[in-house]
């Protein structure tokens, strides 16, 4: 009960919003849905306490289908892992509307925003809470869908129209993948059901299946092409482009899709998944190449980036990757500690950048900011806050979760395992430069506003910094709260996340030297001095770097031309290859001989269907009494003759 | 057998409740009338499906054996009492704006009802016959019930003359069955005409047997309205008061569907061979000209005449099956096709310019604009009507199909889903009238809220029925698993 209301909440705000906003009025549709989710998220504060090292249980909702083997219900699975996710979500998606209260304040249609917020949460806590593979694709195919509504919000600009499609069509492509892998799963096991594909995975492992001609390890294919789905929703590299460009969606959406929650949709499921995965050593291998290089790949872009949304984008995408290879190392538990640590602080820095463009009247670029610390406290101290936790401060969150993931990778017998760690290294000190970049060229330096607009800076009203505030507080104190998920035994999770017989990575990462804890702390202030010397003791050196490393600096800077390369190959590819088929084969082919000529046979065969009825009864009679002499005539010489 | 009326509950209610309610309405005051024996009639109906609900599933035969009430007839009635309830309701708010508010309109729908409810009980040619009978009076009168409208009168003289030539036809197959095999109780008549044993395959059928059954299906396909005994439809249907075409194109289709099932599954069964072929044709005939000929019409009534058409067309498939597949498909199908059908018609009551009802398809136009939710509504049902995945008609459609690939009747499967191509092109281009066009006129705001709630509720139904579709899934397997034994 506790659990389907939490979860339906959020829906019922959606609808009210959504269906009834002109009736209530804008300030209703913020009651309405804040109300319902500070429900949602009380109750999923008591879910996370009452469900901690309690083994799963399903709550079942409804019927659905069932044809032949194929059975799919409505059902919410409740274990410490979807306990742990409801809670992430709710409870960012709390704040991040109340923060919308204000941010909105200015806009013409609040109760649509709201209600595509609410509407999104419904669908994420759908996706976290299925228990079995039809319901997280409908959950994950619901927050698409409200990813783009929310990105294209104001669909009046031409960019955020773009972004949005872009969005949809990467992830389309991911999906791709993740559809197969479903099928697949079902090919195999028979069953999309957690709890049997779980108990037949080990069973399941060492078997082959031919593909192409080929056999290949049956858990490996299906691990693998479930993880491509997850790369589209977690922007991982390949799949990485629409996240910065998502960027054009309001600031509380960025904060609560595309660093919060959604993206963490893929490392859920990778963790969820995790039975099928431990035995898929390859798929796992896969999964830390692509995590490792994916944290470092969006770090290097990072460094350049001069939008300050883009710059939390693109460390959203960086550490997602290091979640992504703390799973593949088969440290889940890591991942998602990681996950839920991130959760808070890039919420915390996206709402604080929020905050900030707000201030400086919608003004994104760092370059024409700068010098305004004094002019808003509270949002510079919640910003410095934020980014002590994401580069890993001692005593905030992420110190807890990056030096776990890090030691984890150190610790892993996985085949990339000391690559992602080194590479993990490295993006540390590179976050560390990005971050402090940021902090620097917004808070400090010499104002590079212009007079009017330097003379609207403002703090935020509280309706905006007592959220900050309170995803401070969880940017500080998470990670402590939090370290019983690190527990060796996996009391914690009861289960809910599966380690081999062979994987005591958990274990092992304790036992790592000295010098592999340190790392981390040692790549942190490397970072974060370096920013300082760059940014304030000589503001003329990055453009000498820059210049001194024009090919590396434009490689960066131009997000290593991912977005060049894929508009030539797939989209004007995709593009000549549609108008060659548009023009010589749909026009000239198919439509001269096809639908034209159909349809005007068509229209004719109508006009003749219609003439039949005359109005006469005598006709009607007499078709009637034809009729039946036809069928006794048909019978006679058919079926009989 | 002996006295037990027990079974026959559901309709002794109706009948009392009919007669009581004759009385009410002559002794209530004039202006009030109509209403009170439309709310009692209402209610009746829902005590009658109560009724059937908690009555007992087993076959039980009733009436010296003529009627038998089993799952498949309790999942039909409380179709037809659904339907019933809906149009009476849907009637008031038409009948009251037309000045034809009387209270007769609600007992002929209840009398009508109740011959429909013996329709799908019964269990020999004579019960049949009476039932048909008794279900088809009553629509004559409702079909010229606005009767000082030329065009109303004209449709039910129409009906009447050509449903009297149907049931001559009906009556003579019927007889020519009786001269064969010397009963007409559908429970002898299999073994009458050889039944398989254990030692032996079925008997093949006396020819005049085959030729008596071919005038049963003529006569029920009149009622279904299925090619070529179609001719009446679009004529009656846009002659008729809505609401009356409305109780036409579900009610009255629905039982005589559950009819034709019955005998074609029951007594003849096991010479699905030999009726087969002539369900196949009829169906064909059926698809075909429901999917052409709508294409030519202007006027949305006369449209939904030959888009009923075919869906007849496309549950005769599912009945071509022979199958038990096949029987829940058609169950499935006729369900959605009610709720579908009565959710369209009362988008089409919604439709007023200035007191008057509307209903030529540029009419539509504008919709979108003025009347958002409506047009929504209607657009629903279009899709599902055409058989878009994932609205309720596309389900309907799946089962047919499925049925009749497993029986072996791909092609008709395969026509099937050419034809329905072809529909779509004029269920979508109503979605184009109503969110493309410029509005003329504007609309009446003013609304009757039972037609808005009936709207609302049956395109919701069909919107999310794929959320939950296992009740009437199930319902439908049961009944299905009662006739097939």
């Amino acid at each position: 009960m506790l659990h389907t209301v939490l979860v339906f909440a959020p829906l019922v705000g959606a609808i009210v919003a959504g269906l009834f906003g002109r009736a209530i009025g804008d300030r209703g549709a913020q009651i309405v849905t804040c109300g319902l989710m500070v429900l949602s998220a009380l109750l999923a504060t008591v879910g996370l306490f009452a469900n901690v090292g309690e083994p799963a249980r399903t709550v079942p909702l409804l019927e659905w289908i069932y044809v032949g083997s194929f059975q799919a219900d409505w059902a919410l699975r409740v274990d410490p892992l979807s306990s742990v996710m409801m809670f992430v979500v709710s409870f960012c998606s709390c704040w991040i509307h109340i923060y919308s209260v204000g941010y909105m304040a200015h806009d013409k249609s609040i109760p649509r925003f709201m209600a595509y917020l609410s509407l999104f949460t419904f669908f994420m806590l759908m996706l976290v809470t299925s228990d079995n593979l039809l319901q997280l694709f409908f959950g994950w195919e619901g927050v698409g869908l409200a990813s783009y509504l929310l990105i294209g919000f104001w669909y009046t600009r031409p960019s955020a129209c773009a972004a949005a499609i872009k969005a949809f069509i990467v992830n389309r492509v991911g999906d791709f993948g993740f559809v197969l892998g479903i099928a697949g799963v079902f090919l195999v096991f028979d069953t999309i059901q957690y709890d049997t594909i779980f108990r037949g995975a080990a069973g399941m492992a060492n078997s082959t299946i031919v593909l192409f001609g080929t056999s290949w390890d049956t858990l490996d294919v299906l691990a693998f092409l479930l993880f491509i789905g997850a790369m589209g929703k977690s922007a991982q590299l390949g799949l990485h482009t629409w996240l910065p460009d998502a960027m054009e969606g309001p600031t509380p959406v960025s904060a609560l899709i595309h660093a919060a929650t959604m993206v963490t949709a893929g490392v859920f499921l990778v963790a969820r998944m995790s039975p099928l995965f431990e035995y898929a050593p390859d798929a796992l291998a896969f999964v830390t190449f692509i995590g490792a290089s994916t944290a470092l790949f969006a770090a290097t872009i990072g460094l350049t980036q001069f939008d300050i949304k883009r710059v939390i984008a693109y460390s959203t995408c960086s550490q997602l990757g290091y979640m992504f290879f703390a799973c593949g190392v088969g440290a889940y538990a890591a991942g998602i500690f990681h996950l839920y640590t991130h959760a808070f602080f890039k919420a915390l820095l996206f709402l604080g950048a929020g905050s900030v463009i707000h201030a400086m009247s919608d003004e994104q670029d760092m370059r024409r900011m700068g010098g305004i610390w004094r002019l808003v406290p509270v949002t510079y101290a919640m910003m410095w806050i934020g980014t002590l936790a994401l580069i890993g401060f001692p005593g905030f969150a992420g110190f807890f979760s990056k030096d776990a993931v890090l030691e984890a990778a150190w610790a892993s017998h996985n085949a990339f395992a000391h690559y992602a760690f080194w590479l993990g290294v490295t993006a540390a000190v590179l976050t560390a430069f990005y971050s402090g970049r940021l902090i620097w060229m917004t808070f400090h330096g010499e104002p590079r506003a212009d007079h009017e607009t330097m003379h609207h800076v403002h703090e935020s009203p509280p309706v905006m910094t007592i959220p900050l505030g309170v995803l401070a507080v969880g940017a500080i104190f998470a990670g402590w709260l939090g370290l019983g998920m690190l527990d060796a035994e996996g009391q914690f999770w009861a289960g809910s996340i599966f380690t081999g017989p062979d994987n005591h990575v958990m274990h092992d990462m304790h036992e790592v030297p000295f010098w592999v804890k340190a790392a981390p702390f040692v790549a942190m202030a490397l970072g974060l001095g370096l920013s300082y010397v760059f940014y304030i003791l000589a503001p003329d050196l990055p453009a000498r770097v820059a210049s001194a490393f024009r090919p590396l600096h434009s490689l960066f800077y131009n997000k290593w031309y991912f977005d060049e390369l894929y508009d030539l190959v797939f989209v004007r590819g995709a593009k000549a290859l549609g108008v060659a088929f548009w023009r010589g084969g749909d026009q000239g082919v198919i439509d001269r001989f096809g639908p034209d000529g159909v349809a005007l046979s068509t229209l004719a065969a109508a006009r003749r269907a219609v003439r039949i009825q005359t109005g006469y009864v005598y006709h009607y009679a007499f078709a009637m009494l034809i009729g039946v002499a036809a069928l006794v005539t048909w019978y006679l010489v058919f079926v009989r003759g | 057998m002996g006295f037990d009326l027990t079974p026959v509950l559901p309709e002794l209610f109706l009948l009392v409740a009919g007669l009581v309610l004759l009385v009410v309405g002559v002794l209530t005051r004039e202006g009030e009338a109509a209403r009170v024996v439309a709310t009692l009639s209402v209610l009746a109906l829902v005590i009658g499906s109560i009724i059937i609900a908690a009555s007992d599933k087993s076959p039980q035969l009733a009436l010296g054996g003529h009627y038998v009430a089993d799952g498949f007839s309790a999942f039909l009635k409380i179709l037809l009492f659904v339907g019933a309830a809906l149009a009476i309701l849907l009637a008031q708010g038409f009948l009251h704006d037309r000045r034809i508010a009387r209270f007769e309109y609600s007992l002929l729908v209840l009398f009508s009802t109740l011959g429909m409810s013996m329709m799908v009980s019964a269990n020999s040619f004579l019960a049949l016959y009476m039932g048909l009978e008794l279900s088809a009076l009553p629509l004559y009168v409702l079909a010229a019930f606005d009767r000082d409208n030329l065009r109303s009168t004209e449709a039910g003289l129409k009906y009447f003359v050509l449903g009297a030539l149907a049931s001559g036809m009906l009556l003579y197959g019927c007889s020519l069955v009786y001269g064969f095999a010397g009963t007409l109780s559908f429970d002898v008549l299999a073994d009458a005409f050889g039944a398989a044993t254990a030692e032996r395959p079925p008997a093949l059928l006396p020819l005049g047997a085959v030729v008596g059954l071919v005038f049963i299906i003529a006569g029920l396909a009149f009622k279904l309205a299925a090619v070529p005994f179609h001719m009446w439809t679009p004529d009656v249907y846009e002659g008729s008061p809505t609401p009356v075409t409305a109780f036409l194109a579900t009610a009255s289709k629905v039982a005589a569907a559950g009819l034709a099932v019955r005998v074609l599954m029951h007594p003849f069964g096991e010479w699905t061979a030999q009726w087969q072929q002539v369900v196949v044709l009829i169906s064909i005939a059926s698809m075909l000209l429901g999917a052409f000929a709508a294409i030519g019409q202007a006027n949305i009534k006369r449209l939904m005449a030959y888009s009923g058409i075919g869906h007849i067309g496309y549950a005769l498939v599912g009945v071509a099956a022979g199958s038990e597949r096949g029987v829940y498909a058609v169950l499935v199908y006729l369900a959605i096709y009610l709720v579908m059908t009565l959710g369209t018609f009362g988008c089409i009551l919604l439709m007023r310019r200035q007191g008057q009802y509307v209903e030529q398809i540029s009419d539509l136009a504008g919709l979108s604009r003025q009347r958002p939710m409506a047009a929504a509504a209607l657009g629903v049902f279009m899709f599902s009507q055409a058989g878009i995945p994932p609205l309720a008609g596309f389900f309907g459609k799946l089962l047919v199909f499925l049925a009749a690939v497993e029986a072996g009747l791909t092609w008709l499967a395969v026509l099937g889903v050419l034809s329905s191509c072809v529909a779509a092109f004029y269920y979508l281009r109503i979605v184009k009238v109503m969110y493309f066009d410029e509005a003329a006129e504007p609309f009446d705001t003013a609304v009757h809220p039972a037609v808005t709630g009936i709207t609302a509720i049956t395109a919701l139904a069909t919107l999310f029925f794929i959320v939950w579709p296992g009740p009437l899934l199930r319902a439908a397997g049961a009944a299905a698993a009662a006739l097939v034994r």
